[in-house]
């Protein structure tokens, strides 16, 4: 009788303090949950756990690749978290970003002495546009016939990522490259100039003007208005007489440009050429960074910046025999702890039977 | 193209089509019941790496799909709690599922890459069925996970369509509030078909580590998962449908791979674009064709159930 007195009821508003201390508790039990992999498969997780944090944040050189990461996750992080923000899921968003970094490398390998003050942009705005029509391939489908953009965007990922092996594994392979599946270097006018002597690059600032640009759509401008309200009540959007359709191809379209953009600053800014294997998932982990963010542009960049320290902390392990795989495992785990307490964000435990849920006594 | 190579395609078709057809006929039932359960892929990586593990160590391979089985329904579990109980968002826990499936998968199997089954599953030619000119030996010179697997088709068509649970399982995927209020313990039933599911996933996991390849590599189902989940829009909920439909997909691929194998001028890049450009385009098709003719997914589809909210 005692269990069957607590409730659970719906808030009036979701909780704030909620806000922050969900995320902060499900890092926690994630990592908690991860110790106990750790342990189970022989590792000492305190060691484990305390290489990976001052490899990821302990030093100069673990700070800047930890930046370096969260590059390419805060620009395909704002680009998807754009498209959850109307309720459509673009899980394309890794396929995206190679697709674009194809463009940029098109345009960097057919002008190899082409300078960078024409070459940059043209580089920015093909990448954009590569992402956009990858895109818009499942956002047509979607605004006519409702097709399942999860799926469609999905599979395209496959058709991008064996699209570029195809590329530098066959023609664009660099004929000096000791037969590594990579591109020849980009001339010196198609590079991203780096920070001091760190490999943080220009990229960087994409990522900042983008969450500027982010927030001053979603929240100041009408057609951040549509999204936000087809997004949250599609019916309400359709009687105010919103053009959903055109909304979905538009959404989709930008969310797949910004995607794509993150490709072209990683053949930029890192390496300077297209090669195998170009991201390590980005487009991915970018799903969990916008929802952990709830959508948040300033927020994405935060959560980047720890996820860019998983990643390179992971990274640092391995040489301790850490599969690569614990990440995606931990933020996996991250995710579902997310989830489960946004029941705490929007409903609450309440101890006494609840007769008059819902109710407040002003 | 000859008459026995064309067979040797046909064959390979149901054989590539099962694992799909076990995850696909596992998220029909998912679904049925109201739950969208993206962690399809996630789920048969856990059951693909835990069969391979068990099947590896005990000789055994039927050991080793039990124990898919359970792995399956124990991450499909996470899900349930997270969708029925917690009412989070569907769509991103399936992706948080596929995330740690695929991470959880890599890591526990990380040791058993590439190592060889010593007892994987062998073909058993029916005797009388496999003899029919090309039914025979296209449907009837399998493993027993494929035979098992039509009798799976049927038994779940059944229990679909003509059985008092199945009207329940339906029920409560169209309208829970309406099975709820008939006395239907909604919540008890999406539970156990999301677990369901898994085990399904888990076991088509496991036809893959244990027989299709058979071996353990990371992101062994390549895809797969998804293909499946594709595969119920195609079957419209039908677990008949799904049979055919897990053929036809299996032929692309194995049509992909003959090709490659046959020396033609096509990069093998392109080859293994074929699946999923053909489930992007199949998908199209058939939304259009389900528009058409009013077929819709289970109304209640993706959507938390609150008692509170009736």
């Amino acid at each position: 009788m005692i269990l069957s007195s607590y409730t659970i009821e719906k808030r009036l508003a979701p909780s704030s303090t909620a806000f922050i201390f969900i995320p902060v508790l499900s890092i926690v039990l994630a990592l908690i949950f991860g110790a106990v992999f750790l342990n189970l498969s022989g590792f000492n997780f305190i060691e484990i756990y305390t290489k990976m944090f001052t490899g990821a944040f302990g030093s100069y050189y673990g700070l800047t690749e930890t930046i370096v990461r969260s590059i390419p996750l805060t620009i395909t992080g704002l680009g998807v978290a754009l498209a959850f923000r109307m309720q459509l899921w673009n899980i394309g968003g890794e396929g995206q970003l190679y697709m674009g970094a194809f463009a940029a490398t098109w345009v960097a390998l057919s002008f190899p002495s082409g300078s960078a003050w024409w070459l940059l942009p043209a580089m920015v705005l093909l990448s954009m546009l590569a992402g956009g029509l990858w895109a818009l391939l499942p956002a047509i489908p979607k605004a006519l016939w409702g097709v399942n953009e999860i799926i469609t965007t999905l599979m395209l990922n496959y058709v991008a990522i064996f699209w570029v092996d195809y590329l530098v594994y066959g023609p664009w392979k660099d004929p000096n490259g000791f037969n590594f599946p990579l591109t020849a270097q980009f001339g010196p006018g198609a590079i991203l100039p780096a920070l001091g002597n760190s490999r943080i690059h220009a990229g960087l600032f994409f990522g900042i003007i983008l969450a500027v640009l982010f927030y001053i759509v979603i929240y100041h401008t009408r057609w951040g208005y549509e999204i936000r309200v087809t997004g949250e009540n599609p019916n309400s959007a359709k009687y105010a007489g919103m053009n959903t359709l055109k909304n979905i191809i538009l959404v989709m379209v930008v969310s797949g440009a910004v995607c794509g953009l993150a490709g072209m600053s990683e053949v930029s800014g890192i390496g300077g050429r297209l090669q195998h294997g170009l991201s390590p998932g980005y487009g991915f982990t970018a799903i969990i960074v916008a929802w952990l963010s709830r959508l948040n542009p300033f927020a994405i960049i935060i959560v980047s910046f720890l996820l860019g320290g998983l990643q390179v902390g992971g990274y640092i392990v391995q040489t301790s025999g850490i599969p690569s795989s614990m990440v995606s495992m931990l933020q996996g785990m991250l995710l579902f702890f997310v989830l489960g307490g946004e029941l705490l964000t929007n409903y609450r435990i309440s101890k006494t039977p609840v007769t008059m849920s819902g109710v407040d006594n002003r | 193209m000859n008459h026995d190579i064309f067979i040797a395609i046909l064959a390979t078709a149901v054989t590539a089509g099962t694992p799909i057809l076990y995850a696909a006929l596992g998220e029909i039932l998912t679904e049925r019941a109201g739950i969208l359960n993206l962690g399809v892929e996630g789920m048969m990586l856990v059951g693909a790496v835990c069969g391979f593990i068990i099947a590896l160590n005990t000789a055994n391979p039927w050991y080793g799909i039990l124990i898919a089985m359970l792995a399956g329904g124990a991450v499909a579990l996470i899900h349930a709690l997270l969708t029925i109980t917690l009412k989070a968002n569907q769509v991103v826990s399936g992706l948080a599922l596929t995330m740690f499936g695929t991470g959880l998968s890599g890591y526990i199997g990380k040791s058993y890459v590439g190592m060889p089954l010593p007892a994987p599953f062998h073909k058993i030619a029916l005797p009388g069925l496999s003899n029919i000119p090309v039914i025979g030996p296209v449907f009837f010179n399998q493993d027993p996970m494929v035979y098992l697997s039509y009798i799976l088709v049927a038994a779940l068509w059944f229990l679909t369509f003509k059985t008092r649970s199945g009207l329940h399982l339906r029920a409560v995927g169209e309208n829970p509030a309406a099975a709820d209020s008939m006395g239907v313990n909604a919540f008890q039933i999406r539970y156990i078909y999301v677990v369901i599911g898994g085990m399904l996933a888990g076991i088509g996991g496991a036809y893959l580590s244990l027989y299709y390849v058979p071996s353990w590599m990371e992101n062994i189902t390549a895809g797969r998962g998804w293909i499946a989940v594709a595969l119920v829009i195609f079957a419209t909920w039908n677990p008949v449908n799904a049979l055919w439909g897990s053929y036809l997909f299996g032929g692309i691929d194995a049509l992909g791979f003959r090709l490659q194998t046959l020396n033609v001028n096509v990069s093998p890049y392109f080859l293994k674009m074929l699946p999923y450009i053909f489930t992007v385009v199949v998908l199209v098709l058939v939304t259009k064709r389900n528009m058409v003719k009013r077929i819709g997914s289970p109304q209640a589809l993706g959507l938390p159930y609150d008692r509170e909210e009736r």
